[in-house]
């Protein structure tokens, strides 16, 4: 977690023992006519085929996620592939047709709408992909509006918001409306906003697709910059398969409502699930995601070792050193511990490889 | 082709010449025309006189239904605990103790005890102050040229001499706004929550839209009485409906996004809709306080023939005495006053909430215009008590621009008389009579049956039989003629209008600077209340059908322009490029590209149209029409309820027949476009 290299991205290795936060099993979301009837029985998924036979859409088909405290979970897929309608039945904005949905170990679903306001008032926080800012309040009333509806005193909540403002840089202008300010700044008050609360989860739903390509790239590393500060649970929603390897410790590729695989992006990269995934990593520069430890052969004790190369380090980082040496290097772990070791041959082979 | 392998069905019965759809048109047009012009020689040789009148024995007593279940309404029903009478005489103290304060400081001061024993305890507010607090709200909802130019429309009124009964008028809107503006939005709030109640809504909102304003009058004088309080229940009941429609509307077009934030950060329900909802749909909402103040001032007006008195009984009284100059002058006055209450309230609905003053600061100083203000107000209050040319605009320095208008239509009656005459004689001769004979020479049978058709060929079955159902309505309550009549008034007017108006719009779609001249134009005939239309057009060509069809094309003129050149702006450019590239000439642009494009929303003019002409129509019986407006009218002078609102449903069922129809054709047309693109 402290080394350079690997700041804000842990590595899954530890993120797989850390708690699960949000748990979501077997979750549709079907559209049409008489869908009590096709869930009736849990044991039966109906296909594709099946719903379209029904006359009904399936927006999100049989959804698994569990999402683990801490770690960056990016859902990504392409426009119509249930993506924003899945994150809105985590965050129970729609209500699934069908599934569970624990949050810290208590049923979301059956929660009483008391207890749903509650819960979002105090441990989730939302972002939306158009900033859906309040366009008569001011920047300083807009982050300060969910302590607005906690019923907490002027004095305190504006104290608060002013602190958030700070936090993401747009200190000097919380006197403005929204529609004075461009669409970056916007989204940092939509950030500001839902992170006032202080929430423990938080969704952001398409965040930065509205943006620009360049301010785009300004806010992904401002979204670093805050995660690494707050360490909160974080569902993102993208259909930018860059984005979503650059941001996750996961991903999970979504298509017509399914999803299709749940991986670390150099899992993606070195075995996607389908040709559909493949199809999207293969345009990934592999040398800027793969990292040493994923392609590094077994050690072999007997060689000589030019000198040792993190096993954290991309592809990219690694292979200036590889190119110039003639023997392998001896790859190391956090600790310093040798785990394996890499030459140029392998670094090539990685970085050349077609997909699967 | 290969393509005609798949569809062969389809194909062929199109191909087929009986299946063309202009070969109906055209049967249905001839069999109409037939009928028309030989229906009383069918008459003749059958000797049956039920084929040109509605035969007496099967009329139904619609007519005394109504009337016997309004009396009963009022004499008899009881919700239990209270009558209908107690609610009607609830509502009225409610609106009535209101009102009597906002006109006594407005118009009449306070007053003690009643009738001419009354003793004035404190005078009105003084002319120069409620011109100020105006000119303060011109300032505040945006800049000094509004300031000025509504400063300018109240110092008129002041000098020309209209300063007490415009303030009647204007105490009157003052009232019904907030009632209509609130009444409409709880009720859209309602219709928005709860699913029923909207669908509940939607037609009444229909009705209550297309019924004429004169027969929300009968009822209303039944249950009310005569008086400023009747008056001002007909003006919200009139204004209301918009309000409701542009707050659902406000309310579905917040954006998803936005209400899921609100959900997101915790919102309760109510929260929700105060907080997030009402304050992000504000900008619409203020549309429709918009709209609810330039229906009031039109229904105020109209209303004076109930006891609202003000301006609208001065344009009234002056009509019936045929009193040129008192008409033009009081008309003039509502016509600025409309114009001040339409550049005010449209200020307000577009201004921006500014930065906020330093909160550090005094009241006083955060504040100063409204201190000014109220200074104003106290200070010539105070003076006023001593000198009373400070509280009433001095008399002497009054001008009247009544002689002047005298001269002016003496001299054009004098001079031009022929040239009117003759006009008039033209277009009565070779357009209206002959579109009158056709329209009352259809036989009520086959009327019925022939818009049953159109109605079928356009919209469905459904719509056929609707059609059916609401013109046999008409019929069966006697008043088939009479229809005839509107139906011919309103045909040629709107034909008229669309004639005038597209062509217009056509020429502000596609030139900016006539854009902008006509936008000014046809916003400006569309603030004016509809009665304003009948002073001059009573002035020059007295009454009669031909008076009545100018003031409908003058009122309904302005949807036709409006809608044509949004039609023609709103197409895509890169069709228009399209088109260029093609080679396209100025004349083939128009008439390839740019008219079948913007075919739907012209058809959505023509919709306006007809519903502008309509209602107009109704309050053109003022000026000697005999059609179902005077049936309304002559209700609304002897208080028969019956006969009001029959014959005012039977104007509404016109109206529905009418708006389903057109709204079919442009839904078609729309969708043929789509189709193809």
């Amino acid at each position: 977690m402290n080394s350079p290299a690997n700041s804000g991205q842990p590595a899954s290795g530890s993120a797989a023992e850390r708690p699960v936060k949000l748990d979501c099993r077997g979750v549709w979301k079907l559209y049409g006519p008489h869908i009590d009837r096709l869930l009736a029985d849990p044991s039966n998924r109906p296909s594709f085929e099946d719903l379209q036979a029904a006359g009904v859409v399936g927006a999100v088909r049989d959804a698994d996620v569990q999402i683990r405290q801490g770690e960056i979970f990016v859902i990504m897929g392409l426009s119509g592939s249930g993506k924003s309608t899945l994150v809105r039945c985590l965050s129970r904005l729609i209500e699934p047709s069908a599934g569970a949905i624990e949050f810290d170990g208590t049923d979301l679903l059956s929660m009483s709408e008391k207890d749903l306001i509650a819960l979002r008032r105090t441990k989730v926080g939302m972002v939306f992909q158009n900033f859906a800012l309040l366009p008569h309040l001011t920047v300083l009333q807009n982050v300060a509006f969910p302590l607005d509806v906690q019923g907490l005193n002027r004095a305190t909540r504006e104290a608060r918001a002013m602190e958030m403002i700070r936090t993401v840089g747009l200190e000097g202008r919380e006197q403005y409306y929204p529609r004075q300010l461009s669409g970056g700044q916007q989204q940092r008050v939509g950030i500001a906003r839902s992170l006032v609360g202080e929430p423990e989860l938080w969704f952001l739903d398409e965040p930065f697709s509205a943006l620009d390509p360049l301010i785009r790239r300004e806010m992904q590393d401002e979204f670093l910059r805050l995660q690494n500060l707050l360490h909160k649970t974080i569902v993102f929603i993208t259909h930018d398969f860059e984005e979503a390897i650059r941001l996750a410790d996961r991903i999970a590729v979504m298509k017509d409502g399914q999803i299709v695989q749940t991986a670390t992006p150099e899992e993606l990269i070195l075995n996607p699930a389908t040709d559909y995934v493949a199809e999207f990593t293969k345009h990934i520069p592999r040398g800027k995601v793969l990292r040493v430890r994923s392609i590094m052969a077994p050690h072999d004790a007997t060689a000589a070792h030019h000198g040792s190369l993190a096993a954290t380090l991309t592809l990219n980082e690694a292979a200036q050193r590889v190119a110039a040496a003639d023997a392998p290097f001896a790859v190391t772990d956090a600790t310093g511990q040798i785990i394996g070791q890499i030459d140029a041959h392998l670094v090539l082979r990685a970085l050349s490889e077609a997909a699967p | 082709m290969s393509l005609t392998s798949d569809t062969p069905l389809r194909l062929a019965p199109v191909n087929a010449w009986w299946r063309k759809p202009w070969l109906f048109w055209l049967a249905l047009f001839v069999a109409t025309w037939a009928f028309s012009t030989y229906s009383f020689a069918l008459y003749k040789a059958f000797d049956a006189r039920w084929i040109v009148r509605f035969p007496a024995a099967l009329q139904l007593p619609t007519e005394s239904w109504v009337s016997e279940a309004l009396r009963w309404l009022v004499e008899d029903a009881s919700f239990g605990l209270f009558t209908v009478r107690d609610l009607t005489r609830a509502i009225s103290a409610a609106i009535e103790a209101p009102y009597t304060v906002v006109r006594s400081a407005l118009a009449t001061g306070f007053m003690d005890g009643q009738g001419s024993a009354a003793n004035q305890i404190a005078p009105e507010l003084s002319w120069i102050a409620v011109t100020v607090v105006m000119v303060a709200l011109g300032r505040y909802a945006k800049d000094c040229g509004l300031a000025l130019l509504v400063g300018a429309c109240f110092v008129y009124l002041a000098v020309f001499g209209q300063w007490d009964s415009a303030m009647i008028t204007l105490a009157s809107v003052l009232i019904a706004v907030p009632l209509g503006a609130v009444g409409g939005l709880a009720l859209g709030i309602l219709a928005f929550r709860v699913p029923v109640v909207d669908r509940a809504l939607r037609p009444l909102l229909d009705l209550m839209q297309t019924v004429p304003v004169f027969a929300y009058l009968v009822p209303i004088l039944f249950l009310f009485g005569f008086g400023p309080v009747a008056a001002l229940v007909a003006t919200i009941i009139y204004a209301m409906p918009p309000m409701v429609r542009v707050t659902i509307l406000a309310l579905r077009g917040v954006p998803e996004e936005i209400v899921e934030a609100g959900r997101m950060v915790g919102c309760t329900r109510r929260q929700l809709m105060w907080k997030v909802l009402v304050p992000s749909a504000t900008p619409t909402l203020m549309v429709g306080v918009n709209q609810v103040i330039m229906l009031t001032l039109n229904m105020v007006i109209i209303a004076s023939m109930i006891g609202a008195g003000g301006l609208g009984f001065d344009v009234l009284s002056a009509l019936r005495r045929l009193d040129i100059g008192g008409g033009i002058e009081a008309g003039l006055a509502i016509v600025v006053m409309a114009v001040a209450l339409d550049r005010l309230s449209q200020a307000f609905a577009r201004r921006a909430p500014t930065v906020l003053a330093d909160p550090g600061q005094s009241y006083v100083k955060r504040h100063p215009w409204l201190i000014t203000v109220l200074a104003v107000v106290v200070a010539t209050y105070l003076a006023g008590l001593v000198m009373p040319g400070l509280r009433d605009y001095p008399e002497s320095a009054t001008l009247t621009t009544s002689a002047f208008w005298e001269r002016a239509m003496e001299y054009v009656n004098v001079n031009y008389f022929d040239t009117f005459e003759a006009i008039k004689t033209t277009v009565l001769t070779y357009l209206l009579l002959p579109i009158k004979k056709f329209f009352t020479g259809i036989p009520w049978a086959w009327g019925i049956i022939a818009i049953g058709l159109a109605a079928w060929k356009i919209g469905g079955w459904r719509l056929g039989l609707m059609a059916v159902l609401m013109s046999g309505f008409i019929a069966f309550s006697g008043l088939w003629d009479k229809a005839m009549t509107t139906v011919y008034l309103c045909g040629a007017s709107v034909l008229i209008a669309y004639v005038i108006g597209v062509p217009l719009g056509i020429w502000a779609g596609t030139n900016d600077r006539a854009n902008a001249v006509l936008g000014t134009i046809v916003d400006t005939l569309q603030t004016l209340p509809s009665f304003v239309y009948l002073i001059p057009v009573v002035m020059l060509f007295r009454v009669g059908d031909f008076s009545a069809m100018i003031a409908v094309v003058l009122y309904a003129l302005a949807p036709a322009v409006r809608y044509a050149a949004h039609g023609i702006r709103s197409i895509d450019p890169q069709m228009i490029e399209a088109g260029l590239v093609s080679g396209c000439t100025r004349r083939q642009l128009l008439w390839r590209i740019k008219l079948p494009l913007a075919a739907p929303e012209m058809l959505l003019g023509l919709n306006q149209t007809i519903m502008l002409a309509l209602s107009m129509l109704v309050i053109t019986a003022l000026v000697g029409t005999r059609d179902l407006g005077q049936e309304v009218y002559i209700a609304l002078t002897a208080a028969n309820t019956g006969q009001g609102i029959v014959a005012g449903l039977s104007v509404a069922f016109i109206a529905i027949i009418a708006d389903r129809i057109v709204s079919a054709l442009a839904k078609r047309s729309e969708a043929r476009l789509r189709a193809g693109a």
